[in-house]
């Protein structure tokens, strides 16, 4: 028990400090009284004896000081005499300690945010079950074009007979919609879905909310129709009423009863899954067994031991035995690959997150140099208080203890609002950001709170530690003499400042380099043309259900009014149908040909396929180099005719006329070629690829998207469009309400989002740079006043003073341009990735990035070099 | 003559823990007392006990109660705790094996 009681002495010696000091006061006091007593009693006089008492005692300040020592917790109380300190001298400065403050909590915010993300999207493991042997399977295939592509059912199919690495495999695909009927008022609304086949829930682990997953009996074409609803569909659409659980629900005109609800945080692949459906009974038996149809996503769950490659290369070896089987169809893929599934799901974001994520990295080292920068001015101000303490005895430790205290006062301020300002950004950028996989998942937790952490320790220490290197307390006399007359003040401490800024300018510089790639890229995204017009053009889809759609003519019919209708509102210019999708819109299908008049090539041909009504071409200004549109008897089994763009005509007719020709669709189905149009884009990042139109009108598709060209604001014609639908069929909805150049804004929003976000930082840097580099001339402006002084009175020009006071600002800022633009060539390369259209050393950006740095730096020199040169040499002098 | 910062720490621990050992005393007494025992040859400069005593109480070998002394004055009297009591019989035992192996060296030629 010796160590409570200890403990207990300590805690007491901490709390009862004030009283125990007065009881050591008293117990000497007692004894000095005893021993002048029993002097006095020898025979000295009262003052004699006194000072007899005190020489055998000894120097009683120096001994009280060695007993408190006992009582222990004097570093504590040094500590908070350095807090106390510290806060005093910051609270004398409120100016500088609000600018370091503001600066550290940019410094720590912007990270602290980015890693929030980083660490949800990117790092926190997917909330399924053993998530860490989730695989996601792709096809590679065989014309090597796709090495990761989507999976056919009939390889899917084989794979899941003949695997033995895998505990389980499922299939899905998640490009789905219905038609969800409206009932009791509702009106009808359309929804994206997933088909899966049905052990998908169970090998994710995820076992519904309410309800029961899919079972074998539920997922083959014999069986009743059924679905599982997302939480968010529930809530929203049927008011979170569990009476809904197996009841039916119509989806495309046909009942479907509601098997279960998942659970509110499930959303795979993204959130907007709305209904998932069993996909053995939704596609047809002849689709699930193709080996040429690549429309599914297959994942699977390793079993223990096995390593994802093992599993992979058994299904590369049964791919290759089926594409062997099947040499004459060329679409069979070759290989087989796999990814984790949580980079199957992030991979795309995950350059852009990092480099952003290495930006603010940046961003925290040059609000840290800015923040020493300050301090180092300021310990210039309080340099002789320091060698006044120094010289009295004031230890080295205890002077870099109040530094660090100072440091770590600024830090932990700074970090505080920066995790405010953190907090603020990522309620932004999930606002801004809906796209972005996983962003549902965007929260701070502890991981960030420790990472927070670190990033204040490490700026606390770094600029606590680097701004006490001019702290030069050995060198106490030259110090106070330097400040009595300062000629040539502080050399250490300036040299020490102008690196900082060098550091500063080079992390400037590649960061400016970075956001100019990109913005430029971004430009010419923007400016790369879709290949038809995209001003005041309207889209909005439909699907027809294939309930009251089956036979070709309803269809046709219903195609043929919607337009005749469309066409004959006053205002609108033309309108045409398109299937899949507006250029833009993109990649949609693709599907083998051959060439009537060409012989056979081993290798097969595809292209995108489009289906288009004979008014789509000048509805949206595509142009016809040759041939001409769709002939009006081109409609149902009479449809016989293909307008194919001209990379097509390239491609695949050289030099040959291709009006005539025919292409044959599986062999069999030929199409005269009779017109040639210009290329569009699939998507705007994208090169155009050769494409063929089919007629709609051939009443093949079920689905379509409607282009309206009007004069002037064209979202006007929105409602007057609906409402025109409605009267044609009351339970049909529209979809996808957008205009062209929403489209196009939608598939760069992520170049646009990393461009701005960098450029940002990018900015934000500069100006703290230029900040930097103002504060350094000002300071040699004020540091060397008397020698400007003396040497304007001894004949010196004001211009070359001038000159001398800019180069002492430039010459810092040159040396950390030239290294930045080495470091921004390296960074380019890391991000090359992410550049559409422009070289990753790009000339002009370089220049332009060179010229503005050079530009910002000469500006922020001026003002305190004007300020030099025009000195009063009399003035100056005296000042001292 | 031995000065009192040339006494190695312990020793004087093991002066102050033995002074008390037989009833509670004050500071002053416990300077006296050290002085007589060993016939002036120990002068402990008197203030230096002082830190002494309050390590020793953070160690609990000491507890230190305030008390009216025969004069009437209030004084801070100190005295063994069990443990203190334990410690003295080790560091008693310690000087007696060092200092008789010392004497052995002394004194053998």
């Amino acid at each position: 028990m010796l160590w409570a009681r200890r403990f207990w002495l300590k805690l007491q010696s901490l709390f009862r400090r004030k009283r125990n000091a007065q009881q050591l006061d008293d117990e000497i006091q007692f004894h000095l009284e005893q021993q002048i007593l029993e002097n006095i009693a020898a025979g000295m006089s009262r003052e004699e004896a006194r000072y007899a008492a005190m020489r055998t005692f000894g120097n009683p300040t120096v001994l009280k000081e060695e007993a408190r020592d006992t009582w222990g917790w004097i570093g504590l109380e040094q500590m908070g005499q350095s807090l106390r300190l510290s806060v005093r001298a910051l609270a004398r400065t409120p100016g500088f300690a609000l600018a370091a403050i503001f600066i550290i909590a940019l410094g720590i915010g912007a990270p602290t945010a980015l890693f929030t993300v980083v660490r949800s999207v990117l790092l926190r493991p997917l909330p399924f079950k053993e998530p860490q042997r989730l695989v996601r399977l792709y096809e590679h295939s065989a014309d090597d074009k796709f090495p990761y592509n989507v999976v056919s059912g009939g390889v899917f199919a084989e794979w899941k007979r003949q695997n033995h690495g895998f505990s389980d495999l499922a299939i899905l695909k998640t490009e789905r919609e219905y038609n969800l009927s409206g009932s009791g008022g509702q009106l009808p609304e359309r929804v994206a879905a997933g088909m899966c086949s049905w052990n998908l829930f169970p090998m994710l682990g995820v076992a519904p909310a309410l309800g029961r997953n899919f079972t074998a009996a539920d997922d083959q074409p014999s069986s009743n129709a059924t679905v599982i609803l997302s939480w968010g569909l529930w809530k929203r659409r049927f008011g979170s009423d569990p009476a809904l659980l197996n009841q039916t629900i119509r989806l495309d005109a046909k009942p479907y009863t509601v098997l279960g609800i998942l659970p509110p945080w499930f959303a795979y692949p993204d959130q907007t899954v709305q209904l998932w459906t069993p996909i053995y009974h939704e596609e047809s038996p002849e689709l699930m067994q193709a080996l040429d149809d690549h429309e599914f996503a297959a994942i699977g769950r390793l079993k223990p031991g096995v390593t994802a490659a093992q599993a992979t290369a058994e299904l590369s070896v049964i791919v290759r035995g089926l594409h062997d089987q099947h040499l004459d169809n060329p679409l069979v893929g070759k290989a087989a690959h796999s990814r984790p599934l949580l980079e199957s799901m992030v991979g795309d974001v995950k350059t852009a997150l990092y480099v952003l994520l290495g930006a603010t990295g940046c961003l925290l080292l040059i609000a840290c140099l800015n923040v020493v920068s300050l301090l180092v001015a300021r310990g210039a101000t309080r340099q002789k208080e320091l060698a006044i303490r120094a010289a009295l005895g004031g230890s080295r430790w205890r002077l870099l203890g109040e530094h660090l205290t100072e440091s770590t006062l600024l830090a932990c301020a700074g970090g505080m609002v920066g995790l405010l300002f953190a907090y603020t950004t990522i309620q932004w950028l999930v606002a801004t950001r809906p796209d972005m996989s996983r962003v549902e998942a965007v929260r701070m937790d502890g991981i960030v709170a420790v990472f927070t952490f670190a990033l204040v320790f490490f700026c606390a220490l770094f600029a606590g530690v680097t701004s006490s290197f001019s702290l030069t307390t050995n060198q106490l006399l030259s110090s106070l003499q330097e400040s009595s007359r300062s000629h040539s003040a502080g050399h250490a401490r300036l040299g020490l400042r102008k690196g900082l800024l060098s550091v500063e300018v080079c992390l400037t510089v590649v960061l400016l380099i970075a956001s100019g790639l990109l913005l430029k890229s971004y430009e010419q995204i923007r400016s790369s043309k879709l290949g038809c017009m995209t001003k005041n053009v309207l889209t909005m889809s439909f699907k027809l259900p294939e309930a009251q759609y089956s036979k070709p003519v309803q269809r046709v019919s219903f195609w043929e009014r919607v337009l005749q209708r469309v066409r004959n509102l006053p205002g609108v210019r033309a309108a045409g149908l398109i299937y899949y999708g507006v250029p833009g819109d993109g990649y949609g299908g693709d599907g083998g040909f051959t060439i009537a008049e060409h012989p056979p090539l081993p290798q097969g041909q595809y292209a995108i396929q489009r289906w288009a009504d004979p008014g789509y071409f000048s509805a949206l200004g595509i142009p016809f180099l040759s041939g001409r549109t769709f002939r009006e008897n081109q409609r149902l089994d009479k449809a016989n005719e293909v307008i194919i763009s001209a990379s097509f005509a390239r491609k695949y007719f050289g030099s040959e006329d291709p009006i005539g020709k025919h292409l044959l669709r599986f062999g069999r189905e030929s199409y005269q070629v009779v017109g040639i149009v210009g290329d569009t884009r699939y998507l705007i990042v994208e090169e155009p690829e050769p494409m063929t139109y089919f007629p709609l009108y051939s009443g093949t598709r079920l689905a379509a998207t409607l282009a309206v060209r009007a004069d002037g604001n064209v979202v006007e014609f929105a409602l007057p469009i609906q409402k025109i639908v409605q009267q044609l069929d009351a339970e049909l909805p529209v979809a996808d309400i957008l205009t062209m150049d929403q489209i196009i804004r939608r598939s760069t929003t992520d170049v646009n989002f990393d461009a701005t976000l960098l450029l940002a930082f990018a900015a934000l840097s500069l100006v703290l740079a230029a900040v930097g580099l103002f504060g350094v001339v000002a300071y040699i402006g004020t540091q060397r006043t008397t020698e400007i002084g003396v040497r304007i009175a001894l004949g010196a020009q004001r211009g070359e003073v001038f000159r001398l006071m800019i180069w002492h600002g430039l010459r810092p800022a040159a040396m950390g341009l030239a290294i930045g633009l080495v470091g921004g060539a390296a960074a380019a390369r890391i991000i090359r990735t992410l550049l559409h259209g422009v070289h990753p050393l790009d000339a002009p950006v370089f220049a332009a990035v060179t010229i503005t740095l050079l530009a910002v730096a000469g500006a922020a020199c001026v003002l305190p070099a004007w300020r030099a040169s025009r000195l009063d040499p009399m003035q100056a002098l005296r000042s001292e | 003559m031995a000065k009192p910062n040339d006494l190695v720490q312990g020793t004087l621990d093991l002066l102050i823990l033995k002074t008390i050992s037989l009833e509670p005393k004050h500071g002053w007494a416990i300077a006296k007392r050290i002085q007589q025992i060993s016939g002036e040859v120990l002068q402990v400069q008197q203030g230096s006990l002082y830190p002494a005593l309050h390590r020793l109480e953070q160690k609990a070998w000491i507890k230190a109660r305030w008390k009216e002394t025969e004069t009437g004055r209030q004084a801070k009297f100190y005295s063994l705790t069990a443990a203190g009591r334990a410690q003295l019989e080790k560091e008693a035992e310690n000087w007696s094996r060092l200092s008789s192996a010392i004497n052995l060296v002394v004194e053998t030629t």
